[in-house]
């Protein structure tokens, strides 16, 4: 902090100079060597007064300009969040030049492992923190809400579940979806693998952890949207910013899974992005701390919404 | 004057050959340095959650619940799915990659050979998520409508898609299919040209003749391929991840099923605690796996050495 204050002084003595002489700069060139010399004396006369005020000045100047923070962030985590992760790196590096981000791909708990042994600075995890990972110093930052849509191929014909029959299903008691309403078809259960945060945080909503019967446990987001797409019959579970055509997302007790039905409450099925920290945000590193606050700004609160996350309030 | 130049020429060589042999030495010890480390890494990390969990619990229990609040640890069925698949892929890909080897080293006109050979080293060298990608492809849409026709009605049969155990088998076959044809091919092309001229000079047909002297005298040879298909067979996980549905089941032909290589890479993620050191062990259980398979390779080769003195 110290040694920051002094580089704030030096840039506010620096830019008071360059305003006012500036702001003479009109005059002659005898009479602009006399008020620089005054301005001088004026400089040293009322530093001790004017820091305050400067300070101020300046810090408004900063943030403007970006300027004077430098410094690396490096993120680990969630794959979940990769989108997201990649979207802050991306704009927060454009805001701030002299910052890195780099962020890596782990999975949320090689990501929180990685941020408590500090080989990083954030760990990016799609899930809340486990009560051992609280306790061996990690911070839980909920940045965004994530909803969790679920997708069948498009030619299904069922639209819509209730809580029961999604339970039903991934429990193995409906196995056709002509139990449903639809078509003399069977039902391909495709989930996560044991581990993921998507599957942790399904899984607990519906309260059936580890009663699940999956035909298909794959290791990405990608991967489901994939098989879900090109299986007839298939059902899957996906974060909801990676929507597309190729699927349909489901309606869960008759409510449509988009920001504004999370954010309310109606629809059940959603979970925190949290950026973990190891000890609170205040004793991380200026970048770090920028990039937290950058997060709460208007412009941090338009990106989670562009990539398709809900806003924490 | 001349004898001292000699000496020192000869002082010259030793020290090049000094330098030589230490350069030779550091090199080979490198490679020992990376087996032993990698061995005594996997001994390492791979132990403590046997202790934990217990060995029996591990290797002979079927539940695989790693993430439950009781979680369990059951790999059985992972094991026998690495060793019902190896098996099924070596029944499949052997007499298809023998005959191919009897083809190119007996029976092809030449012009013929020069196709086959060089679509066989090709085979070998594409990467395995290609196989992978077209087993997902191709193999799984048609397994699913066999599936759908085979299991109508069915209630106790859970529907994969067509992500199972004969589609992982299928790209099994074909990946060791190079390293069985190249190998069995140089075996029976070792094969002294008098025990094959004096078995066509004492009456027997071609066909008699490659069944009944080449491929029992390089009997050697051919083993050695095919414990070197089961290796490979073993050790491979990217393309069978893609096709095999990775839930652990009973290794049975519809069945979505989980190998040993798919349960690391799979959730070795988002894996923590024991059930990251429980991944570990599965190594492990691979690792000594394909030991054992090096061990019986080497075992053979020797017998080969000794019966051919």
């Amino acid at each position: 902090m110290k040694k920051n204050t002094v580089k704030k002084l030096i840039t506010a003595i620096g830019v008071t100079a360059l305003m006012l002489g500036s702001l003479t700069g009109c005059g002659s060139t005898e009479a602009a060597a006399e008020t620089t010399e005054v301005v001088e004396e004026t400089v040293t006369e009322d530093a001790a007064a004017e820091v305050a005020e400067v300070e101020e000045t300046v810090e408004e100047t900063v943030e403007e300009e970006n300027v004077d923070l430098n410094g690396t962030i490096t993120m680990a985590g969630s794959t979940s969040m990769e989108k997201f992760a990649n979207a802050l790196a991306e704009s927060f590096m454009a805001k701030y030049p002299g910052v890195t981000v780099t962020a890596e791909f782990t999975g949320s708990s090689a990501g929180v492992e990685s941020v408590l042994a500090g080989s990083v600075d954030i760990g990016n995890s799609s899930r809340n923190l486990k009560e051992e990972e609280i306790a061996n110093g990690a911070v839980e930052n909920i940045v965004a809400i994530d909803g969790i849509a679920v997708v069948t191929d498009a030619a299904n014909t069922v639209t819509g579940l209730t809580k029961d029959q999604l339970i039903g299903i991934y429990t193995g008691e409906i196995k056709n979806w002509s139990e449903l309403g639809g078509e003399d078809l069977a039902i391909v259960v495709v989930g996560r693998e044991a581990g993921s945060g998507t599957r942790g945080a399904f899984e607990e909503i519906l309260e059936i952890e580890d009663a699940c019967v999956y035909a298909n446990e794959l290791d990405s987001t990608g991967a489901v949207m994939a098989k879900v797409a090109s299986t007839p019959g298939a059902i899957g579970y996906v974060s909801l910013d990676v929507l597309d055509d190729t699927v349909i997302a489901l309606t869960l007790d008759e409510v449509e899974p988009s920001a504004e039905t999370i954010k309310s409450g109606e629809y059940f099925l959603s979970r925190p992005f949290v950026m973990a920290t190891n000890g609170e945000i205040a004793e991380q590193s200026e970048a770090v701390q920028a990039m937290f606050d950058y997060l709460q700004s208007d412009e941090g609160k338009e990106l989670v919404a562009s990539v398709g996350l809900i806003v924490v309030d | 004057m001349k004898g001292a130049s000699m000496i020192r020429e000869k002082r010259k060589i030793v020290n090049v050959e000094f330098i030589a042999q230490t350069v030779f030495t550091v090199c080979a010890f490198f490679a020992v340095m990376a087996v032993a480390s990698i061995t005594l890494y996997m001994i390492w990390n791979g132990t403590p959650a046997i202790f934990q969990v217990g060995i029996k619990e591990i290797l002979f229990s079927s539940t695989w619940k790693p993430t439950a609040d009781k979680p369990s640890f059951g790999i059985l069925y992972v094991i026998l799915t690495s060793i019902v698949g190896t098996i099924l892929a070596i029944l499949i890909g052997v007499p298809i990659g023998l005959l191919t080897a009897v083809f190119l080293a007996e029976v092809a006109p030449k012009r013929l050979a020069a196709i086959v050979k060089p679509a066989v080293e090709l085979l070998a060298g594409i990467p395995s998520v290609i196989y992978g990608l077209l087993g997902l492809m191709i193999l799984n849409p048609l397994m699913y409508k066999w599936e759908q026709v085979l299991f109508k009605g069915s209630e106790t049969h859970q529907f994969t898609g067509g992500a199972n155990l004969i589609s992982a088998v299928i790209v099994l076959a074909v990946m060791i299919l190079p390293t069985v044809i190249n190998i069995s091919e140089s075996a029976m092309r070792a094969v002294s040209p008098q025990l094959k001229a004096a078995s066509l000079a004492l009456g027997a047909s071609h066909i008699q003749t490659i069944f009944k002297v080449i491929i029992p005298a390089a009997k050697s040879g051919i083993i050695s391929a095919v414990v070197l298909g089961v290796g490979r067979a073993i050790g491979e996980a990217m393309a069978i991840s893609l096709v095999s549905g990775s839930s652990v089941n009973a290794p049975l032909p519809f069945n979505s099923v989980r190998f040993l290589t798919t349960a690391i890479v799979s959730e070795m993620g988002y894996a923590s605690g024991l059930h990251r050191q429980v991944l570990f062990t599965i190594g492990l259980v691979l690792f000594v796996f394909i030991m054992i398979i090096n061990i019986t390779l080497s075992k053979v080769l020797k017998k080969g050495e000794k019966a051919n003195d």
